[in-house]
């Protein structure tokens, strides 16, 4: 996927004109925001569970490559094969050559940030392959040629009028007058196609939420069963997960299951939560014959060194995004790359470059809502700052923008001058204001007023009211 | 340390480099509060700016510099005090991460920040204040500012002390957690974003029909004031110390002189 997060500003100018984008995303405060509250507090150990899912995950990444070793064994041992890839081309080139090997035409998908990030579909149609994704969400985004704009919902920027008009336009050998009313209506249209498609497939591929060390499992949590299908029905199942997931054990990944769905959706459990290890045994009655993970890399172990180590927690929820009010302003396709929102502010300059992804970990107000749903405490604004501080380093940071930092701070370092200064923009600002109270206008503001009033200073500045109070005192011979 | 013939706990306050500029009233009024309070008020000279537009925009070596500098010009007080919980967030909790740990100015930041308060929290958490001289007959509501509350758990303590004024009635509004927009250079930075935030809160604002938008930090209530000015809405914004302090002589905040 080319990234356009260098264009932040202009996406983010679009999203906002854009009313049926609008119009989805006023949704979110009612909807998975409210859901996750009630979830939330029907758990009184939810914070507990939080600090648990916490040092959990400091444990299995700071111990990455025993784990990793551990996992790779056991799902040798189950009869699979790990395919380790430092980078994204590594990725694709391995699940290509597996979908060769088997002869395969036909792949289903079940969803997966990680192929979004790869740019695996992209990768293997190239190759002559069809693709065919197979959660509702996804579906509906192939058949538009979008990308997610959040990482569990990934069509949450449609509205459902929107669906309905994709669907009788994609799905037109069915009867033109058929009811697409209900959401559930439109789920079975699309159950009704994918169903062919899931009973032909020849590799079915799938993303991970959890790799267990102990056992070789992985883990995919669904609300649609499609995962199921997807991995069971094709003689081949790769999945395609990244190195960060990670846990050492059944129980652990059990723990963090409960986070994950309540932070996500406010549910207490996802409908499926789906565990495969390896290909299909001797009398086993189904399942693939078989079995390939496939472990990207892809910048994550450089961070694992780094302050932006912490960023490696998380369990990919979407609350973070869900309670931004940058993210539920301008939603996700604005931040022009795979990982959204605050979670996105920190991963993505770490993927594709600060250079590219520069805009994303300043477009924050650092209110500090994301953190404070994490459920793995990630501190997204101070890791936000971190980026911040690298990009400041390395001279990314606008030149207009480090003069007047720079500027400012040198004055700011000489309090009689800060002060002097103070006092005499205070009056020119309240002269210049006249008796308004405020600029409809102002030179460097522009961006400001063009939506908003500034506010007029008082006249006088503080240190000069509270001298003259001093001085009063003085005269007067009260201490105080 | 505290006046010796008093006992009476001396107080810096670290006025905020907006309230020196924009509105010295909140300072007196902050002033006001604090020796209300039965503390002395000191006010060093030497303080400018707590140094986040640095800080936050990635500028460590400047921000530490200011750090230094703010840390020094209050020596000797019991008590830092600022009307700001972004501010004073800033001085409390990021001053020491701004220090090499193990350092001696590390040491010296943990210090300081130990006696570091945004105002109201000082009133209520430490004086244990439960009235307040203020007095105002009306409807207020008041919008929680981020790093108070996230960063210095600052939610029931001005609505403790704004419930004990006779005649103000607090109107609780939808989403008064959720952030203004202001966010400093952001709001400059990303201003159709941030332009859209203050929609939502003004929509908020106006529709739990209170005769005064309050809150704790100058910032957002220049935002909000802003935003309620282009729509001439005809909802005042004060500094909620302004409220406590009773210190209504001034127009509210981005109001004409003709409106006291």
């Amino acid at each position: 996927m080319q990234p356009t997060s260098h264009d932040f500003k202009s996406n983010a100018r679009t999203a906002l004109a854009d009313r049926q984008l609008q119009e989805a995303l006023s949704g979110i405060p009612g909807g998975l925001v409210a859901q996750r509250r009630a979830a939330r507090d029907r758990l009184p150990e939810f914070d507990d569970l939080r600090d648990y899912g916490r040092d959990l995950r400091n444990h299995a990444l700071q111990h990455l490559d025993i784990y990793l070793e551990r996992y790779e064994q056991a799902v040798t041992e189950a009869g699979g094969h790990v395919h380790w890839a430092s980078t994204g081309g590594d990725a694709c080139a391995a699940i290509l050559r597996i979908c060769q090997g088997a002869g395969a035409q036909l792949v289903t998908k079940g969803k997966s940030m990680v192929s979004e990030e790869i740019g695996l579909n992209a990768n293997l149609e190239k190759a002559g392959l069809e693709v065919v994704e197979t959660d509702l969400g996804e579906y509906i985004l192939q058949i538009r040629h979008e990308t997610p704009s959040h990482i569990i919902a990934p069509a949450i920027h449609l509205t459902q009028g929107q669906v309905e008009a994709d669907f009788r336009r994609e799905h037109s050998q069915l009867p033109k007058d058929r009811r697409l009313i209900d959401p559930a209506e439109l789920v079975d249209e699309a159950r009704q196609i994918l169903r062919e498609k899931f009973l032909n497939a020849d590799v079915g591929i799938t993303g991970a939420n959890f790799l267990i060390a102990e056992t070789g499992s992985s883990i995919i949590v669904t609300n649609e069963g499609n995962g199921d299908l997807t991995q069971s029905l094709a003689k081949v199942h790769i999945v395609i997960t990244s190195v960060d997931k990670v846990v050492p054990t059944f129980n652990d990944a059990a723990a963090l299951l409960r986070l994950l769905a309540r932070s996500a959706t406010g549910q207490e459990i996802t409908s499926y939560t789906t565990f495969s290890t390896g290909p299909r045994r001797a009398g086993d009655p189904d399942g693939p014959e078989q079995y390939h993970v496939i472990l990207l890399d892809n910048g994550r172990s450089e961070l694992l060194g780094t302050e932006f180590r912490e960023v490696l927690r998380c369990i990919r929820c979407g609350a973070c995004m869900n309670h931004c009010p940058v993210y539920n302003a301008v939603g996700g396709h604005a931040y022009g790359w795979v990982y959204p929102g605050p979670i996105g502010a920190v991963l993505n300059p770490g993927m594709i470059g600060i250079k590219e992804a520069g805009n994303l970990p300043n477009a924050s107000t650092f209110c500090g809502r994301c953190e404070s749903v994490c459920p793995m405490h990630i501190p997204l604004p101070k890791l936000m700052r971190h980026w911040r501080e690298r990009e400041f380093l390395e001279g990314e940071t606008p030149f207009v923008t480090r003069l007047a930092l720079k500027s400012w701070a040198t004055l700011a370092r000489q309090p009689w001058a800060y002060h002097a200064l103070s006092r005499l923009m205070s009056r020119a600002m309240k002269f210049a204001s006249g008796r308004h109270g405020a600029f409809t206008w102002m030179p460097f503001a522009s961006g400001w007023t063009g939506g908003r009033n500034f506010p007029a200073p008082q006249g006088k500045t503080f240190q000069e009211l509270w001298a003259a109070r001093e001085k009063q005192a003085a005269r007067t011979g009260r201490t105080q | 340390m505290s006046d010796p013939a008093t006992k009476r706990p001396r107080v810096g306050l670290f006025a905020t480099c907006l309230v020196d500029m924009f509105r010295p009233s909140v300072g007196m009024a902050a002033a006001r509060l604090i020796e209300y309070a039965d503390c002395e008020v000191v006010v060093p000279h030497a303080q400018t700016c707590c140094g986040q537009p640095a800080y936050n925009s990635g500028d460590r070596a400047d921000a530490k510099a200011l750090a230094l500098q703010t840390i020094a010009a209050f020596e000797g007080c019991d008590y830092v005090v600022a009307p700001s919980g972004s501010c004073a967030g800033m001085l409390k909790a990021h001053y020491p991460r701004l220090m090499d740990e193990g350092s001696d100015d590390h040491a010296r930041a943990s210090a300081f920040a130990a006696r570091v308060h945004e105002l109201v929290s000082f009133l209520v958490d430490v004086r244990g204040l439960s009235d307040v001289p203020g007095a105002f007959s009306g409807t207020v509501t008041y919008h929680d500012s981020c790093s108070g509350l996230r960063e210095l758990t600052i939610k029931s303590q001005p609505r403790t002390l704004l419930k004990s004024i006779p005649g103000l009635e607090l109107k609780e509004m939808d989403d008064c957690e959720i952030c203004c927009g202001f966010g400093g250079a952001f709001s400059v930075k990303f201003p159709d974003i941030s332009n859209a935030m203050v929609e939502k809160k003004t929509a908020n604002i106006a529709a739990a029909d209170a005769d005064i938008i309050l809150a704790g930090d100058l910032g957002c209530l220049m935002n909000m004031a802003g935003k309620l000015s282009r729509q001439e809405s005809k909802i005042a914004c004060r500094h909620v110390a302004e409220i406590l302090a009773g210190e209504l002589d001034d127009p509210p905040i981005a109001s004409s002189d003709d409106k006291r």
